[in-house]
């Protein structure tokens, strides 16, 4: 499975008050989130956004309150991947979850720059920067969490294993 | 290349001989906890997954605990959700108001846990039952509710840092003072992802208590769990509280750590936390004056038996300063009883203290309790984040129960050693 987009950039501790502000939790609706995404670091980010864009952070990613809200609101914006140094354990969790790919890799954090095009394959875990003729390594994701990430989440995932029996 | 006590657990857990930091894994459940802020979101998507039944009746604890007795309608209709789900689901772990206590000092405590386990709860301070030379970790509403319907959840296994204790801790030093020191060293992300493994001839003075209050706070140091190695006081609590079989894991002489600390348990001074971060640590010593107008004593950090004979050997013959509120609240109904038993009870009620029925309530802002603007509180509990127990604009200094009930007949931080000089 792989993935293909334009980067915004952004730096260490992002936490999941910026990601997605408490005022706007009263939905869980992916449609609602999108539109206040990043907009207290990144006003114009709603707008500029493309489906299949990829957001690379540095340390820290998604510290801050446990809410499932912030990656749901990051998926509802189109993001197909979040390249991060590291991410905040639970943020971390909820992402796949809630079926939101993230990869974890200190190369790619530091190579790639706001615009560049981005190729993640995430059976093998590298990671292309089309724009600079670059590739970095990140974890390859084992079979069940692609299959997780394919479902869309782990409600899903599970579904489907309940059903088999 | 040798595993941790926790790489151990877990490959056991997910059939593999061997697993190594940074691996996703699948593991087996031997518990799954949800409280009542938690459970209701994941008996939602426990039910969008089409799940029917819970994956094994015994192996699930919903523990309504943190705004209960209901304090208002909305917490009233989410704990009535989650006991209609106990009943129809037939969990055998679901501790209605009068059996309840705060969900991490329950389940130890009922013998839900022992030593090998793997546990996730909806709940971010599961990490506790570390203490017990368990895996324990905390996990989002979706994670639980999976756990719920397959018995299964998904892992990154963890690197690990090692803590060697040595010494002896000093009469008015406890586990609290312990970590909050250990937290001060390494910061609030310092252990981020990672396992805690306390090691050292040290423990041997820690009771289980002080060991249940190191691996509460793991979480606040980042740390995906923490664990103590299992000792004969290990295995006389779990005898005295569990019949479930436990095994005990250890660390391969070969393990690898990517940190390693010496802490010296005869150096560590009473530390307070002060707002609004638990890495802000200072030692007694350095707190200065500062003015209180609330103690809280308890939590699932410090609310269990020894905790409270702390506060009552401070408080015992003594008074708390005129309009100091000071509220005591056990962690269980058992805990509770033996205070009672003990005496601790009629201290604190004799020393002008108010004791509250088990609930999570103060400690998140929830009820009995809450902070106006302005107002400083001195608590036993674990988090001191900006508006954590009221006010956007109160403030929280965490410290032992020693200090807190000390800082309570003062009526401004206090160092317990010093009770003497009290006027
Ligand atoms: S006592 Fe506080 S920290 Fe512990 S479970 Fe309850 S709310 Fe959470």
């Amino acid at each position: 499975m792989k993935v293909r987009g334009n980067v915004f950039k952004y730096g260490d501790n992002v936490d999941t008050d910026v990601i997605i502000p408490a005022r706007y939790l009263s939905t869980a609706d992916p449609e609602e989130l999108k539109k206040h995404c990043m907009e207290d670091i990144d006003k114009d980010f709603a707008k500029k956004v493309r489906p299949g864009d990829i957001i690379v952070g540095q340390k820290n990613f998604g510290c801050g309150s446990s809410r499932e809200h912030a990656p749901i609101a990051i998926k509802g914006s189109g993001i197909s991947c979040v390249i991060a140094e590291s991410f905040a354990r639970i943020f971390y969790r909820n992402s796949f979850n809630i079926g939101l790919p993230i990869i974890e890799s200190e190369a790619a954090s530091k190579g790639i720059d706001a615009g560049d095009e981005v190729e993640v394959d995430f059976a093998t875990g590298t990671i292309t920067n089309i724009t600079k003729g670059e590739t970095y390594k990140g974890q390859p994701y084992p079979d069940f969490i692609q299959k997780i990430i394919q479902s869309q989440g782990l409600v899903n995932y599970v579904q489907s294993k309940v059903q088999e029996g | 290349m040798g595993m941790t006590m926790t790489q151990k657990i877990l490959a056991a857990h997910a059939g593999l001989d061997k697993v190594e930091a940074g691996q996703f894994i699948e593991a087996k459940l031997d518990m799954v906890l949800g409280n009542d802020i938690t459970g209701p979101p994941a008996i939602k998507e426990f039910e969008k997954m089409g799940a029917e039944r819970v994956f094994d009746r015994d192996k699930i604890a919903l523990v309504p605990d943190h705004f209960t007795p209901n304090k208002d309608i909305k917490s009233a209709q989410q704990c009535k959700f989650m006991r209609e789900f106990a009943h129809e689901q037939e969990v055998t772990n679901y501790f209605e108001v009068g059996e309840m206590g705060i969900e991490h000092a329950l389940l130890p405590e009922k013998g839900l846990v022992v030593a090998g386990d793997v546990v996730i709860g909806a709940d971010s301070h599961t990490c506790t039952y570390g203490a017990l030379g368990a895996f324990s970790t905390g996990v989002g509403s979706t994670d639980m509710a999976a756990g719920m319907a397959t018995g299964e959840a998904w892992f990154k296994v963890p690197a690990a840092i090692k803590f060697n204790l040595v010494g002896k801790p000093s009469e008015w030093v406890s586990g609290k003072d312990i970590i909050l020191h250990i937290i001060g060293k390494i910061g609030v992300d310092g252990a981020l992802y990672k396992s805690m493994e306390f090691v050292g001839e040290g423990i041997a003075h820690l009771g289980m208590d002080d060991r249940f209050t190191i691996a509460n706070m793991a979480i606040e140091a980042g740390a995906k769990n923490g664990i103590f190695p299992v000792d004969e006081l290990t295995i006389e609590y779990m005898k005295d509280h569990s019949n479930r079989e436990y095994k005990i894991y250890e660390a391969d002489e070969d393990a690898i750590y990517d940190e390693e600390y010496t802490i010296n348990l005869s150096d560590v001074r009473p530390t307070v936390a002060f707002p609004h971060i638990p890495e802000n640590t200072r030692t007694i010593d350095e707190a200065g004056d500062i003015e209180i107008h609330q103690v809280v004593i308890g939590s699932c950090t410090n609310g269990r038996l020894d905790d409270l004979r702390a506060a009552a050997k401070v408080l015992k013959g003594r008074k708390v300063k005129k309009g100091i509120r000071t509220i005591i609240f056990p962690a269980t109904q058992k805990i509770y009883l033996q205070a009672i038993e003990e005496g601790l009870i009629k201290t604190f009620i004799e020393a002008g203290a108010v004791v509250s029925t088990p609930t999570c309530g103060p400690c998140l802002g929830g009820h009995m309790g809450i902070l106006a603007e302005g107002e400083r509180c001195v608590s036993t509990t674990n988090r001191n984040f900006v508006g954590r127990m009221g006010h956007s604009k109160s403030e929280v200094y965490l410290a032992s129960p020693a200090v807190a009930a000390a800082s309570a007949i003062a009526g401004k931080i206090y160092n317990p050693e010093k009770l003497e000089e009290v006027e």
